[in-house]
């Protein structure tokens, strides 16, 4: 198990595995202008997350997926969702004063990547808080039941 | 006495789903339909968006991805929590 699985199966994963996370990363990119949004794509990338923790087992847990890591994340993408709601909060909680401004992130063509306002960085914000939530109870939850199978 | 309770709430059961199925609505024909339309056509001008959904649930209704985001806060707490590692002098 330490060793995660067969040669076939994490060759394939080291192929497949940047294809999940740039998908992903184009689902909350493209939240407010294609289906999905931020909890879909931050969904996406944690499954990508997942194949690396069940095809190369411990190994997979160096580097980016460090759980300490994973967990401020977390919390920032939080704040940052917050932070975003309260930023219109002169006129109301979760008043969207970037659209239509002509500033960053205000074009007024809807179809236009740079437009929606607070909407982007919205699905950054919940996109990041939902891939590094759902990697993180995967990662405790795979370092659980390993310890279990020892025991 | 047991039997004849199972077999009359049985029957009561029935009869409320075959009274809800005919005089449920046609398919496509919600009762109300002023909400649906004001987001359909003030969505691309008020948000500048052209996923209707993305902002309803960012915008419209902010406030209930906010719970959603707290649930899955939440979660990961309770799951981390749930696993925690415990050293055997603190046992």
């Amino acid at each position: 198990m330490n060793r995660g699985m067969s040669i076939i199966v994490r060759t394939a994963t080291r192929l497949v595995y940047a294809l999940i996370l740039v998908f992903g990363f184009y689902v909350i990119m493209h939240g407010h202008l294609t289906p999905g949004g931020g909890f879909q794509g931050g969904a996406v990338v944690a499954s990508g997350f997942a194949l690396v923790l069940v095809a190369l087992g411990t190994a997979g847990l160096k580097g980016v997926l460090n759980r300490h890591l994973l967990q401020s994340l977390e919390e920032v993408g939080a704040l940052a969702f917050l932070g975003l709601a309260f930023a219109g909060v002169g006129t109301a909680f979760f008043y969207n004063l970037l659209a239509n401004s002509g500033s960053i992130f205000g074009a007024t063509d809807p179809s236009a990547l740079a437009s929606g306002g607070l909407l982007p960085l919205m699905n950054w914000a919940v996109g990041l808080k939902v891939m590094t939530g759902i990697a993180s109870i995967l990662i405790v939850m795979i370092i659980g039941a390993r310890k279990e199978a020892v025991e | 006495m047991k039997r004849a309770l199972t077999v009359a709430g049985f029957l009561l059961v029935a009869a409320f789903l075959v009274v809800a199925a005919t005089t449920i609505r046609p398919f496509g024909e919600p009762s109300h339909t002023e909400m649906d339309d004001y987001f359909l056509s003030n969505c691309q001008t008020e948000v500048v968006a052209n996923n209707v959904v993305t902002a309803v649930v960012f915008d419209y209704r902010g406030f209930d991805t906010l719970g959603e985001a707290t649930v899955l806060f939440a979660a990961v707490v309770g799951v981390l929590a749930l696993f925690r590692t415990v050293r055997e002098d603190e046992r």
